[in-house]
C-alpha cells in the first residue's frame, strides 16, 4: 500500500496504522514510494527541472540583466533576451551532449555523443550497484567509497603485476569487483549482525576509503618513482580497456561492460532465485523470514553484490579513462550513481538511459560553458532539481494535477 | 436524536463502496449493521463520522440536513465512534485519554480533576468500574474499550458507533459489553453496532440492517434465524455447520514438551507448554489474543527460539533449526497476520504462490527461476482455490482479504505436509471464503496431516477442532474435546480451570448458551 505524503485526499482509503516494526524503517518505506511512482513523474520532474534551470540561466545572463534595467520602457526586450539566453544555453547543451550540427565533419559532429557515453559508462555501472541495494530495501550511500577502492585495487593490480594482454585486464577488473564487494560487505555484515544502519556505516566508510587512498598515494608502492605528486603510476597498457571506436574517440570497452552489467542486473533481479529473495526481503522482510529466507544472509549478499558493481565502476573508470590514480579518481560518480538509480527507478533499462542522460548533462555542460558562457554550475543545479522533484512525487503531481496513485481502491473498500 | 442517512453514495474510482444507502437510527435504539468484510459498513460509518465526504446523499439530524467536514463536526453533532483499533495513547492515564482532544484548562494548567470527576461519574452511571488514574497500557482490552466509550460519552454523544467491538473480547467480556450497550440504549443513546457476528446481533440488536456490496439488501428482526441472516449477508445459502467426519487420529506426529519462550522483555509468553498432535486430527489452540498462542506457533516454525523444551515432528527435533529447515521438514504455516508475514503485497499473485518454494526443483529452470512453471502453478492454484484476481500478475496486496488468505493457504498446501499450522486462518475473511478455507483444512486433516489451528474465534474453534487446547497467559489451561460447550471454553480462556469452568458455566449460563438453547 502506498501512503502518500500529501494531505489525506478525501477519496483515499484511510491510511493503515503505521507499523511499529523496526525492520520496516522509514527510509525503506520512502524508497518504495519513490520507486513505485510512475515514469510520468520522472519525466515531468525532468521537465520541471529544465523550466527552473531556464529561469536561472536567464537570471545570470548579462543581456537579460541589462534588459531588466529598462523593463518598464520595453518589457519585450527582457522576454526576448531571456528567450535567447535559454534557447542558446539549451541548444549548446544539446550540441555538447548529442550531436554538434555545426561541426565540419560527421566524425566531429558525433564526438559529443561519444563523450556522453564515456561519462555515462562508470555512472551506469555504479548506479546498477546502488539499484540492487535499493530494490532489496537497502540504501548503499557508500558507492563513492566503493568506487574509490575498486579503482584503487584495479589500478594497483594494473600497474604492479606484469600480466599478459587480456589476463591483465580481467585480473584488474576483478580486483575492482572484489574491493568494492568487500567494502560494501562490511556494511552488510554489520547490518545483519548488529543492526547498524547501512546508511551511517556506508557514509563513514566513504571517508575511510578516501583517506586510505590518500595514504596509499603517499606510499612507494603507488607513487611514481621520483615524484612527490599524489598520483600513482600509470597502469600497463595490457590492463587498459581498449578503445571501442578507434583513437578519435575516448569511448572504451567499458561501455560494453556497462551494457553487460545492465543485462546481468536485469537477469539477477527478475530471473534468478537469489534476486527473487532480494526483492522479497526488500518489500517485506517479515514475510520473507516466515517463508524461510534468511534475511540476514540476504542483506550481506545484497551489499556484496551492490559493492561489487560499484567497485567495477571504479575499475572501469580507472582502466578506461583515467589510467592512473589520484585522490579525485572517483569524481562524484558514487554520489551521482544514487541520483541516476533514482532517476532510472532502479530498473536496468531506466538506469541505462538515466546514466546516458547524466553523462550527456556533464559533457554538454562543459560545452555550454565554453560556447555561451553559461556557468556549468547550472547543470549541477539541474541535476539537483531533478532529484529533488523525483524525491517529492507529490509535489510534481500537484503541479501537473495528476491523480494520486493511492486513489484507486484496492479490491474492495472496507 | 434521530439520525438519518439518505441515499448515501460513496465511490472510490470505479468501485461503489456505498450505493444509495438509506438508514434511520432512532433514539435509544441498538441498530446492528451486518455485513461481510468489504461490504461497505466501515465506509458508511466513516462518511457518518466525517472522515469521508459522500459523493451523493445527505445526513440529517432530527430532520435537518447537516454536513460533516471532519470528525470534530460529527462529534459536535453528538456522534461518537469507537474504532475497531482503539485510538488510545498507551502511556496516558484514563483521565488524560478522556480529555485528549478537548483539554480543559484552569489557570493555564490542565484540569485533570475535572476529567477524573467525569470518568468517575460516567463509570458510576453505567457501572464501568474504571480507575481514572490507571495507565491505558496496564488495562485489559475490554477495559480499554470502555475507556473509548467513556471518551465518547464524555462528549455527550447521542449516537455511538461501535465498529466490530467484540473482535478482541472474550465471550464473558462480550456479555459485559452487551450489558453496557443495553444500559446506554435505555438511557437514550442510540447505538450503531457494526459486526459480522450473527450471534451477537441476535442477542442485542433492536433492528438489523444487512449490507452487501455497498447496498442495503434488507433488514431483519433479531428473531431471524442465523442461517437466514448469513444468507442475506452473503447472497446465497451458507452452510454454517461444517459437516465433517469424525477424526481418525493416527500415530502421534508432533510432540511439544515443556516449551518455555521469553519475549524480548523477559516475560514468559509460552510457559511450560506440552501437548501432542496426531496424524489426522485438528488440535485447536484457543485463547484471547495475546496469551501466547502466536508465540507458540512462531516457535514451532523456528521464528523464535525457546529457552527450554523440545518440539519433535515425526521423531526429529525442530528446536534450533532454521525456518527454512522446518519448512523443508514438511511444516506448512499460515501466519496470523497475512499482509505482514504471509504475503509480499507488491509481489504478484504468482510470485506469492511460490514465495517459500522458489528453490523447489519444480520452479527451477536452466537460467534461474522457471517463469513458465511459476505461471502454470499460479493458474492451477487460482482455479483450485477460486482466487478472485485479475490474473496471476496482479499484485497480491490489491486482493481482498479473503483472496489474500486463499493465496497463502494455497501456497502452504501445495506441497506434501507433515504438519499444517494455521494461525487465524479466517480473520478478516468473508463468510463465503471462510466456508471454503474450513473445508480445505478439514480435507488436509482427512488426508492424514496433523493440523494445529490457532484461533481466537470460538465459532471457528468449535466448527473445526477435534481437540481444543485453551491457552491463558502462556500456559495451557486444559485440553478438552472439540464439542466442549462454548461458555466452558470462554471461562477457560479467562484462566478458569476446567472443572471450575464446568461448574460455573452450569450455574451462570451466558447469553450465547441461552441462544443456543433457544431461551432468548
Amino acid at each position: 500500500m502506498t501512503d502518500e505524503l500529501v494531505p489525506r485526499q478525501a477519496d483515499a482509503p484511510p491510511a493503515a496504522p503505521p507499523s511499529a516494526d523496526p525492520t520496516q524503517d522509514a527510509a525503506a518505506t520512502w524508497l518504495r514510494r519513490v520507486s513505485s511512482s510512475g515514469s510520468t513523474v520522472t519525466v515531468l520532474a525532468f521537465v520541471l527541472a529544465l523550466v527552473v534551470g531556464g529561469v536561472l540561466i536567464a537570471a545570470v545572463d548579462p543581456q537579460v540583466t541589462a534588459a531588466a534595467h529598462y523593463f518598464f520602457a520595453r518589457p519585450g526586450d527582457l522576454l526576448q533576451a531571456s528567450w535567447n539566453a535559454i534557447t542558446d544555453a539549451y541548444t549548446a547543451l544539446f550540441r555538447g551532449a548529442v550531436y554538434d550540427y555545426d561541426a565540419t565533419t560527421f566524425s566531429q559532429a558525433i564526438r559529443p555523443l561519444t563523450e556522453t557515453m564515456t561519462a555515462a559508462t562508470p555512472l551506469i555501472i555504479a548506479s546498477l550497484g546502488v539499484a540492487v541495494a535499493f530494490r532489496a530495501g537497502l540504501f548503499n550511500i557508500g558507492a563513492q567509497g566503493q568506487v574509490i577502492l575498486g579503482a584503487t585495487l584495479a589500478g594497483y593490480l594494473g600497474f604492479t603485476w606484469n600480466l599478459p594482454v587480456g589476463i591483465a585486464l580481467v585480473v584488474s577488473l576483478l580486483g575492482g569487483v572484489l574491493a568494492g564487494g568487500a567494502w560494501a560487505g562490511v556494511a552488510g555484515v554489520l547490518k545483519a549482525r548488529t543492526g547498524a544502519h547501512e546508511v551511517i556505516v556506508t557514509i563513514m566508510l566513504n571517508y575511510v576509503a578516501l583517506s586510505l587512498l590518500g595514504w596509499l598515494l603517499s606510499t612507494a608502492a603507488f607513487r611514481v618513482p621520483g615524484s612527490a605528486e599524489p598520483k600513482s603510476r600509470t597502469v600497463h597498457s595490457a590492463a587498459q580497456l581498449p578503445l571501442l571506436f578507434g583513437s578519435q574517440y575516448r569511448v572504451t570497452w567499458g561501455f560494453l561492460i556497462a551494457i553487460l552489467a545492465s543485462v546481468f542486473v536485469w537477469w539477477l533481479m527478475s530471473r534468478s532465485r537469489i534476486g527473487f529473495q532480494f526483492r522479497a526481503v526488500g518489500f517485506n522482510p517479515n514475510a520473507s523470514r516466515t517463508a524461510g529466507i534468511s534475511v540476514q544472509r540476504v542483506i550481506v549478499y545484497v551489499m556484496v553484490t551492490s559493492g561489487a558493481l560499484t567497485g567495477l565502476a571504479g575499475a572501469v573508470q580507472l582502466l578506461g579513462t583515467s589510467k592512473y590514480l589520484t585522490d579525485g579518481i572517483a569524481g562524484t560518480i558514487g554520489f551521482d550513481a544514487i541520483t541516476v538509480a533514482l532517476l532510472g527507478r532502479s530498473k536496468p533499462l531506466g538506469i541505462f538511459f538515466a546514466g546516458l542522460l547524466y553523462g550527456g548533462l556533464t559533457a554538454g555542460g562543459r560545452f555550454m560553458e565554453v560556447v555561451t558562457g553559461t556557468p556549468i554550475s547550472i547543470v549541477l543545479v539541474l541535476q539537483a532539481l531533478v532529484v529533488l522533484f523525483i524525491a517529492a512525487p507529490a509535489l510534481v503531481r500537484t503541479i501537473f494535477r495528476l491523480p494520486a496513485p493511492g486513489s484507486e481502491p484496492k479490491g474492495a473498500a472496507a | 436524536m434521530l439520525l438519518e442517512l439518505r441515499g448515501i453514495t460513496k465511490r472510490f474510482g470505479s468501485l461503489v463502496a456505498n450505493d444509495h444507502i438509506d438508514l434511520a437510527i432512532e433514539p435509544g435504539q441498538i441498530h446492528a449493521l451486518l455485513g461481510e468484510n468489504g461490504a461497505g459498513k466501515s465506509t458508511l460509518m466513516n462518511v457518518l463520522f466525517g472522515l469521508y465526504e459522500p459523493d451523493e446523499g445527505e445526513i440529517a439530524v432530527d430532520g435537518t440536513a447537516v454536513q460533516f467536514r471532519d470528525p470534530s463536526d460529527a462529534l459536535a453533532a453528538g456522534i461518537g465512534m469507537v474504532h475497531q483499533h482503539f485510538m488510545l495513547v498507551p502511556v496516558f492515564t484514563v483521565a488524560e485519554s478522556v480529555m485528549l482532544g478537548h483539554e480543559a484548562t484552569r489557570r493555564g494548567l490542565l484540569d485533570l480533576d475535572a476529567a477524573r470527576a467525569k470518568v468517575r461519574e460516567l463509570s458510576a452511571r453505567f457501572g464501568f468500574d474504571v480507575d481514572p488514574d490507571a495507565l491505558i497500557e496496564d488495562l485489559p482490552v475490554g477495559v480499554q474499550q470502555r475507556v473509548e466509550i467513556i471518551k465518547a460519552m464524555a462528549q455527550e454523544a447521542k449516537v455511538l458507533i461501535l465498529d466490530e467491538p467484540t473482535a478482541v473480547l472474550t465471550p464473558q467480556e462480550t456479555d459485559e459489553l452487551i450489558e453496557i450497550m443495553r444500559q446506554l440504549a435505555s438511557a437514550g443513546t442510540s447505538i450503531v453496532f457494526i459486526t459480522h457476528k450473527l450471534r451477537e446481533v441476535r442477542a442485542v440488536a433492536d433492528v438489523i440492517t444487512v449490507i452487501r456490496r455497498g447496498r442495503v439488501v434488507g433488514s431483519a428482526e433479531p428473531t431471524a434465524e442465523e442461517s437466514e441472516l448469513a444468507a442475506m449477508m452473503v447472497g446465497r445459502a451458507v452452510l454454517l455447520d461444517l459437516d465433517k467426519a469424525p477424526a481418525q487420529p493416527g500415530e502421534t506426529a508432533l510432540s511439544v514438551r515443556d516449551l518455555l519462550v521469553l519475549d524480548s522483555a523477559g516475560t514468559r509468553v509460552v510457559d511450560g507448554v506440552s501437548f501432542d498432535v496426531s496424524r489426522g486430527e485438528i488440535l485447536a489452540v484457543a485463547g484471547v489474543q495475546g496469551n501466547g498462542q502466536s508465540e507458540l506457533a512462531e516457535t514451532i516454525l523456528g521464528l523464535t527460539s525457546p529457552l527450554r523444551g523440545s518440539i519433535t515432528l515425526e521423531g526429529a527435533e525442530l528446536v534450533g533449526r532454521s525456518v527454512r529447515d522446518v519448512l523443508a521438514a514438511g511444516v506448512g504455516f499460515v501466519p496470523e497476520d497475512r499482509s505482514h508475514d504471509g504475503l509480499v503485497g507488491e509481489f504478484s499473485v504468482a510470485e506469492n504462490l511460490v514465495l517459500d518454494l522458489i528453490s523447489d526443483p519444480r520452479f527451477r529452470g536452466p537460467l534461474g527461476v522457471d517463469l513458465a512453471a511459476v505461471q502454470a502453478n499460479a493458474r492451477a492454484r487460482i482455479d483450485e482455490y477460486d482466487i478472485r484476481t485479475q490474473g496471476p500478475e496482479q499484485a497480491a496486496g490489491r486482493l481482498s482479504g479473503g483472496n489474500q488468505q486463499k493465496v497463502v493457504v494455497a501456497r502452504e498446501l501445495s506441497r506434501p505436509l507433515h504438519l499444517f499450522i494455521a494461525s487465524q486462518p479466517t480473520r478478516g475473511v468473508d463468510v463465503g471464503s471462510i466456508e471454503f478455507l474450513h473445508r480445505r483444512i478439514v480435507r488436509e486433516r482427512d488426508e492424514g496431516t496433523p493440523v494445529i489451528l490457532v484461533s481466537t474465534e470460538l465459532d471457528e474453534v468449535s466448527a473445526l477442532a477435534d481437540r481444543i487446547a485453551v491457552m491463558y497467559r502462556g500456559k495451557i489451561v486444559g485440553i478438552v474435546p472439540g464439542d466442549t460447550p462454548r461458555d466452558v471454553l470462554g471461562l477457560m480462556m479467562a484462566g478458569v480451570p476446567l472443572e471450575e469452568a464446568r461448574q460455573q458455566a452450569a450455574a451462570h449460563p451466558t447469553t450465547e448458551t441461552m441462544l443456543e438453547e433457544g431461551d432468548l
